[in-house]
């Protein structure tokens, strides 16, 4: 499986990353070869195997821990918008979009 | 040329926890701008998510209710996309293994019964909110085209619960929303408040001619009242049927209804949206459900809807019908049990008067079963002296009001101080319909002469001449007894 031009610009599209006309060639190039690494992985053989859907997910692995449903969080909304490029009246302030 | 239509459901129910489905902060409506938006809901980097136990034991319950299949794996993914109340990137939620899978909801029609089915109801984090109309000291940043952001709602625990596409109008839609809306209150699982957005639904919505396969669907985002919901799907119909007329083709789309004009419209920024990119999130281990955690929380349900609509018709000798409303919510189904208990009246007394005078104020006051001002003992106090023959329906109707505005704390008050109490005394009522009887003579010839109309107006003067509180049966006894000799 490869990618083309359109792929990679709909991708990049999807990823709210701008990648330059003249960076595109390169980029796909790099993108086919990390599907190339998929083909061969999927040259194995896994009948029978069921999916992983996490590295520790293994026969006798590890399962989610839970937490206990208790407000544990004081409100630190001064010293996380001290950092924030531009905040007022609580509010965190974003170039609109608009539906 | 006949359309049907159809019509699936994708319910958002916000989970009554006190904290965030992945964060220890408070999960409550209505705190100031980002006062409960912890590390993990703002997106800090390097914070990871912990799953919060009692989330996961609601969503079991509502598979349990709903006869779903609880998975004893289940995994959570990442939903890519980017929106400014997203701060991660993407969303939790759960893709292909679910927690719960299948399950049916029985829904009440104007024609009987039909049972709609589940796919699924997975758990998954809320977005924040974004907040275009800013005032104050934000107002001039308004001016420059900014929009604030509240990331109080992020992470609020959804459930989110997927219908077949077995609705085959908005009718029945909305009969499916009140059902599951009344199921998730039921169960303790959600508060169900619409304004506050506990409890929105998504509607997918395509028509075909009957027997067709299932034509291209649209779905209509965010309605959060039964009322818009039914006016979104009607309008959606309609815009498809007159499409495909005109020889045009329904495109699979986002819509949005607008309230104020009655009408949907396309989301064109959700056009690339589609391609959600899910993929387990590695951040979060897989599920595991034990069987015993299972029959733990099922020991923890209540009796649900449809078996104590049943139980009360077959404790209580009523009909399915009052049954059913009387079960319609658990709130009132719990006063009905309680009205029962402390009026020692026929079960058939409490439930005409629940559903007819109490739901009447309720109603006209714009208020539900849980903000009812009325306690089961203040109306139960009230029946039990319509069931003993002191009040007369009428009176007890007076009462009601009396009780009804805080007047008063309990009838016997009322009929105490209002000296309402009914005249059943034989002798009282005797020298009343003697009095009236002399006074209207020519009433009782135009009676004797056998104009039965007469005796109706005799029978209104001696309730007027009691103001109201004679026994009208025994006045009425007493007027033929009199007038036969």
């Amino acid at each position: 499986m490869s990618l083309s031009h359109d792929d990679v610009a709909r991708i990049a599209r999807l990823a709210r990353i701008d990648i330059p006309a003249a960076e595109t060639g390169e980029v796909l190039q790099q993108l086919n070869r990390v599907l190339g690494l998929v083909d061969e992985l999927r040259a194995v053989d896994t009948t029978g195997v069921e999916p992983m859907a996490h590295a520790l997910d293994a026969r006798g692995g590890m399962a989610q821990r839970l937490r206990p449903d208790e407000a544990t969080e004081p409100d630190r909304r001064e010293a996380y918008q001290a950092v924030a490029p531009e905040v007022a009246d609580g509010l965190y302030l974003v170039p609109r979009v608009l539906e | 040329m006949t359309w049907e239509i159809v019509v699936g459901l994708e319910t958002h129910t916000q989970l009554l926890t006190r904290s965030k489905i992945f964060s220890g902060a408070p999960n409550a409506f209505g705190a100031a701008p980002n006062a409960q938006a912890s590390a993990v809901d703002i997106a800090l980097p390097g914070v990871l998510p912990v799953l919060n136990r009692t989330a996961l034991e609601y969503a079991v319950r509502f598979g349990l209710a709903t006869g779903g299949r609880i998975n004893q794996r289940s995994v959570f993914a990442r939903k890519n996309y980017f929106y400014p109340d997203l701060p991660k990137g993407y969303q939790i939620s759960q893709y292909e293994l679910p927690v719960v899978e299948g399950g049916s909801l029985r829904i009440a029609l104007a024609d009987g019964e039909k049972t709609v089915r589940l796919v699924r109801a997975h758990l998954e984090e809320d977005a924040g909110k974004s907040v275009h109309e800013l005032g104050g000291d934000s107002a001039v940043a308004a001016g420059r085209g900014m929009s604030g952001i509240d990331l109080n709602r992020a992470g609020t625990p959804l459930l989110e619960i997927v219908s077949e596409p077995d609705m085959r109008s908005a009718a029945e839609a909305v009969a499916y929303a009140r059902a599951l809306h009344a199921l998730v209150v039921w169960i303790g699982i959600c508060d169900g408040n619409m304004q506050e957005g506990s409890f929105r639904c998504d509607a997918n919505v395509s028509v075909r001619q009957p027997g067709a396969p299932l034509g291209t669907r649209c779905e209509i985002k965010n309605l959060n009242s039964f009322r818009f919901l039914e006016r979104a799907i009607e309008y959606e119909a309609t815009r498809q049927i007159e499409l495909i007329e005109d020889g045009g083709k329904v495109t699979q789309e986002t819509r949005l209804f607008d309230a104020e004009r009655g009408e949907t419209r396309s989301m064109r920024s959700k056009e690339d949206a589609q391609d959600y990119r899910y993929f387990p999130d590695p951040d979060l281990l897989p599920l595991v459900i034990q069987d015993a955690e299972i029959e733990r929380v099922r020991a923890t349900l209540p009796e649900l809807p449809e078996a104590r609509c049943e139980r009360f018709g077959r404790d209580f000798g009523l009909s399915a019908y009052d049954a059913g409303v009387l079960t319609s919510t658990r709130a009132s189904a719990d006063y009905f049990e309680a009205l029962v208990a402390s009026s020692a009246a026929e079960p058939k007394l409490c439930a005409n008067w629940q559903m007819g005078e109490l739901a009447g104020a309720l109603n006209r006051d714009e208020k539900d079963f849980t903000q009812n001002p009325m306690t089961p003992e203040a109306l139960g106090g009230l029946l039990r002296r319509i069931a003993d023959g002191t009040l007369s329906g009428k009176l007890a109707k007076e009462v009601f009001d009396v009780l009804w505005r805080g007047e008063a704390s309990s009838a016997d008050e009322v009929i105490d101080k209002r000296g309402l109490k009914q005249i059943s005394d034989t002798g009282a009522i005797e020298k009343l319909v003697d009095e009236v009887l002399a006074a209207n003579a020519a009433q009782v010839a135009d009676y004797l002469a056998g104009k039965e109309k007469a005796f109706n107006s005799l029978v209104g003067q001696v309730m007027k001449a009691s103001r109201g509180k004679a026994n009208p049966a025994q006045v009425n006894e007493t007027l033929k007894r009199r007038l036969a000799r």
